[in-house]
């Protein structure tokens, strides 16, 4: 595709971002800057129990607070039927209780006041009092039978079990399990663990009693999708979904964790509402990390049946997946255990059978995801684990299995056996490259050597296929809302063009890559293109952005709104020029005719005639909008390998290199592209090495601040060294994948595989992550190898 | 609630106000002074998006009191451009993509400057410790190592041409 002029800055430009000078000076606009006239501000009271009776709470200590207004308990909104809520799974979650708390950190009353301090005040003076019960941390205890049964509140519920979800070919599967010559298995677990966007969540609501009109600024990924949810939640007290604007501002990352309605919002909507003044609710790091979603959570057990030459010939997985006290999953709604069925990977297994059974335990609610397509990550460590798993068992170089069980080039599109069909892919040049780029042979010698010497240092291989840009709306919906996307472009006289999108931007930088997309379909330079979203006053509907789906789904709602608008423009240049349609010709930007080159038009001229002499009988203006269905989901994939080295008195695991090769098809703007892979293999390291939230038996969690919840520094993150191929997706408008969330999918199996390599020889075959020089130390204690 | 009258220098202009003994600097800067470039992430100093120079230091403001503020100089990320010029430390975070989200990057920056201030020609390893106490969840610290780079360069340039 030939590149547009340095002016126009179409797809493949590294163009500066358009939204940096605000960030740069000190004046984005983020949800805790908006300061409105009157504004009160919301403080939470939490529980220090996992799980209690409340038996009262007690709330006149706080109202003599100087500058409390109010406390609201669940009573107080049990009165508008507003207690409890849906959750996008179809589960229902508190708002505020008034029976009992189901976690620690909970959320118990709400204090308003006119000033934070004395909201923080007002919460130190609420007295709750507590009846503790039995409390049901570990997801095994939960499914037992007899354990005492958590969600009394549904009528007739006498287990703590969720959901039972399989897929695939059971008794092939089991069959193939028989016949086969190797077979290995192993237990992997993905611990729960935080996206802790830098900026934590929290909104101003603000409900104008006069118009009866309510406007949230709220730190959403899905700005569309909340509105009418709170239509829906709080339609029968009066809040009708054209009375109600959501204003996503700009959001400090997001990550997933900004997709779920937390109950803070909506006590601070209620509370503006009953009040009848702003209400600001901003939620501290603590209460960011103990109470909103959490990611993973699976306990996963893998089966890899194979021939002895290491052909793979089917794959089982069983897996229990804590979800807290509720089911507030962020999922597409038929797929209780999201895109998990992408587990077989990169290979081409005959046979697969998957199953997740969903329980409750008493921790917070959730199943988000962590920088990823919906349990994707969990996939692909599952399936990258055991693949190394069984390299071992067969001695077989990890490289040599994976090239052997590759789905090949000349099989896409390919029937995958859990029923995905993955649109292209080229996997060999993508492990192929890494291992050039690494020097595979040289380091497998040094290892050998550095073995024999008694030093330890190990090399792991990813190769993982992800599965985005959820999604054809025959099998994608949210609470019904089926998952297109959307975009609205309006060019006015002057050449000049404003594009609004249904997603909305969390750091991705969409102003600059989605003007580039207009820019590459209409020949407008880039930096006359204003992108806009995150308001539903203004924005087309559109489900948002995770999952990695902004480019792929609102994207290609941009090229093809621009591509009608070009239609348009055609008709209009066709008038001007006194030429036929037929004969003309688009290049970047303008339209002539074709064999006489000199006749032409401009977009810019054809826009101002769009508003001063159009064609008798069209309608004027230059505008269009598109809402994008995919017509399938788009398989983003890569090759990663990494060496580290391991301290023998510490257990510390450094990582010495690592390289990245990524394929995400056609590339908008390949600075950004950089940037979000140097993100997301950051974020792929953390839960590899550093970050995990445990629980004690009685509940009380373990990692609950950043105090021991260890985000990378910049200390612990290596310099990253980054490839690609190309691999253009066959049915995207421009060939793109999307690309935010493939690196935290490929880095922690890459980390994984390398340190369980540099110990394999000492008989280790399995570490779950985090791998923590703790951790680490005790196998080399216990193998006798600890210095 | 004893009150305290306190003076502080805030990019240059003198700035005077009445304040509880326990308001926070953070909050004295983001709510009274509503320069709210200066962010919050979180609640045990761990984080540094609340970074500002307290007389050219790098302080944590949300572990800062603003009393104790009273008679110094603060600069926040406000006070960078001068005159309608970029700071190299933003310039640089701009052309090598050092920010996503933004929401670290004034405190990112101002840990920047500061750095540079003491030290014109950093290399990788002492640029990573300098910033070592602010946590950035988007960019994974390479390009803003490249971004702190490629102001050092600049800033000494600027100098050799002075
Ligand atoms: S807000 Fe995190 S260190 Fe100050
Ligand atoms: S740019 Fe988002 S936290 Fe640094």
């Amino acid at each position: 595709m030939p590149k547009t002029s340095a002016e126009v800055q179409g797809m493949g430009h590294s163009m500066k971002r358009k939204e940096d000078p605000r960030f740069l000076r000190g004046k984005g606009n983020y949800v805790d800057d908006v300061q409105l006239p009157g504004m009160l501000h919301m403080d939470i009271v939490r529980s220090p129990f996992a799980h209690a009776k409340i038996k009262s709470i007690k709330t006149e200590a706080a109202l003599k607070v100087p500058g409390v207004l109010a406390v609201i308990t669940g009573e107080t909104l049990a009165k508008y039927n507003l207690h409890w809520m849906p959750t996008l799974m179809s589960d229902t979650q508190m708002v505020l209780p008034v029976e009992k708390v189901m976690y620690q950190s909970q959320e118990v009353a709400a204090v308003i006041a006119t000033d934070r301090y004395a909201a923080a005040d007002g919460v130190e003076a609420v007295e709750v009092e507590y009846d503790p019960l039995p409390v049901v941390i570990d997801p095994w205890e939960a499914i037992k039978p007899g354990a005492p049964v958590l969600r009394t509140d549904k009528k007739g519920k006498e287990d703590n079990k969720i959901f039972h979800w399989e897929v695939g070919d059971r008794s092939g599967t089991d069959k193939a399990f028989k016949d086969a010559e190797v077979t290995v298995k192993q237990d992997i677990y993905l611990p729960r663990i935080h996206v802790a966007s830098i900026e934590t969540c929290g909104c101003v609501a603000d409900f104008d009693k006069v118009n009866g009109k309510l406007t949230v600024y709220m730190t959403t990924q899905a700005p569309h999708a909340i509105r009418t949810v709170f239509a829906l939640v709080a339609g029968h007290v009066g809040l009708s979904e054209e009375k109600i604007r959501i204003i996503a501002p700009d959001i400090g990352g997001g990550f997933g964790g900004k997709v779920p309605v937390y109950p803070g919002y909506v006590i601070a909507v209620a509370a503006s509402v009953v009040i009848g003044k702003p209400v600001k609710w901003v939620e501290d790091r603590m209460e960011n990390l103990q109470a909103d979603s959490f990611a993973r959570d699976y306990h996963m057990t893998a089966e890899l049946a194979a021939k002895k030459d290491g052909t793979i010939t089917a794959l089982r997985i069983k897996t229990l997946a804590d979800h807290g006290y509720a089911d507030a999953a962020a999922n597409p709604s038929k797929f209780p255990a999201g895109l998990f069925s992408v587990c077989t990977g990169s290979y081409d297994v005959k046979k697969a059978f998957a199953e997740v059974d969903g329980v409750y335990t008493n921790k917070p609610p959730g199943g988000i995801a962590y920088r990823c397509s919906f349990r994707v990550t969990e996939a692909a460590h599952a399936i990258e684990r055991i693949t190394d798993v069984l390299a071992q068992e067969l001695k077989m170089d990890p490289a040599d299995l994976r090239m052997k069980n590759f789905i090949k080039k000349e099989q896409f599109p390919y029937k995958a056996a859990l029923g995905w069909e993955y649109d292209s892919g080229d996997y060999h040049a993508a492990l192929k490259k890494a291992m050039d780029k690494i020097g595979y042979a040289e380091l497998r010698k040094e290892q050998a050597e550095k073995r024999a010497r008694g030093e330890l240092m190990g090399i792991g291989i990813c190769s993982f296929t992800e599965i985005v840009g959820a999604g054809p709306s025959k099998h994608f919906d949210i609470l019904g809302i089926k998952m297109f996307d959307s975009a609205e472009i309006r060019v006015h006289p002057t050449g000049k063009a404003i594009a609004r999108f249904g997603t909305k931007s969390q750091g991705q930088g969409h102003e600059t890559t989605y003007a580039q997309i207009v820019a590459e379909e209409l020949g407008i330079p880039a930096a006359h293109v204003q992108v806009e979203e995150g308001d539903t006053d203004t924005a087309p509907y559109g489900l948002g952005t995770y999952a990695s789906r902004s480019t792929p789904v609102a994207g290609a709602a941009g090229a093809l709104a621009a591509r009608k608008i070009r239609e348009k423009a055609k008709k209009i240049a066709a008038h001007l020029l006194e030429a036929s349609e037929e004969d003309l010709v688009w290049e970047t930007g303008k339209f002539s005719v074709k064999g006489a080159p000199g006749r032409s038009k401009t977009i810019q001229e054809i826009a101002f005639a769009a508003y001063t002499n159009h064609p008798q009988g069209m309608e004027a203006g230059l505008e269009a909008i598109s809402y994008y269905d995919p017509p399938n989901l788009t398989f983003p994939f890569g090759s990663y390998i990494c060496v580290v080295d391991i301290d023998r008195g510490t257990g510390m695991v450094k990582i010495r290199r690592f390289v990245a090769v990524d394929d995400c098809g056609n590339i908008i703007n390949p600075m950004i592209v950089d940037g979000q892979i140097h993100g997301g293999l950051t974020m792929g390291m953390a839960p590899a090495l550093l970050e995990e939230i445990t629980y004690d038996e009685s509940g009380n969690i373990q990692g609950g601040s950043f105090m021991d919840y260890l985000v990378p520094t910049s200390m612990e993150t290596p310099s990253w060294e980054l490839d690609k191929t190309t691999t253009p997706s066959p049915h995207h408008p421009f060939g793109a994948k999307g690309v935010g969330e493939s690196a935290t999918v490929g880095a922690p199996p890459a980390i994984a595989n390398a340190v369980v390599d540099a110990l394999s020889h000492l008989g280790v075959k399995h570490i779950d992550i985090p791998i923590t020089p703790e951790k680490v130390w005790k196998i080399l204690k216990e193998k006798g190898v600890a210095e | 609630m004893a009150t305290h009258r306190i003076q502080i220098t805030v990019n240059g202009e003198a700035k005077e106000g009445q304040v509880e003994s326990r308001l926070l600097l953070v909050h004295f800067l983001r709510e009274n002074l509503r320069l709210t470039g200066t962010h919050i992430g979180c609640d045990t100093s761990h984080c540094g998006a609340c970074t500002v120079l307290l007389d050219g230091q790098p302080v944590k403001s949300c572990t800062f009191l603003a009393v104790q503020a009273d008679g110094h100089q603060i600069t926040t990320v406000e006070g960078l451009e001068q005159n309608g010029k970029l700071h190299p430390v933003q310039e640089g975070f701009w052309e090598k993509h050092g920010l996503q989200c933004g929401f670290c990057t004034p405190g990112m920056m101002l840990t920047s400057c500061a750095l540079l201030n003491r030290n014109r020609n950093p290399s990788e390893a002492e640029i990573r410790e300098a910033i070592s106490g602010n946590l950035c969840r988007c960019t994974g610290y390479v390009n803003i190592v490249k971004a702190v780079q490629y102001a050092a360069e600049k800033l000494q340039k600027e100098e050799a041409h002075a």
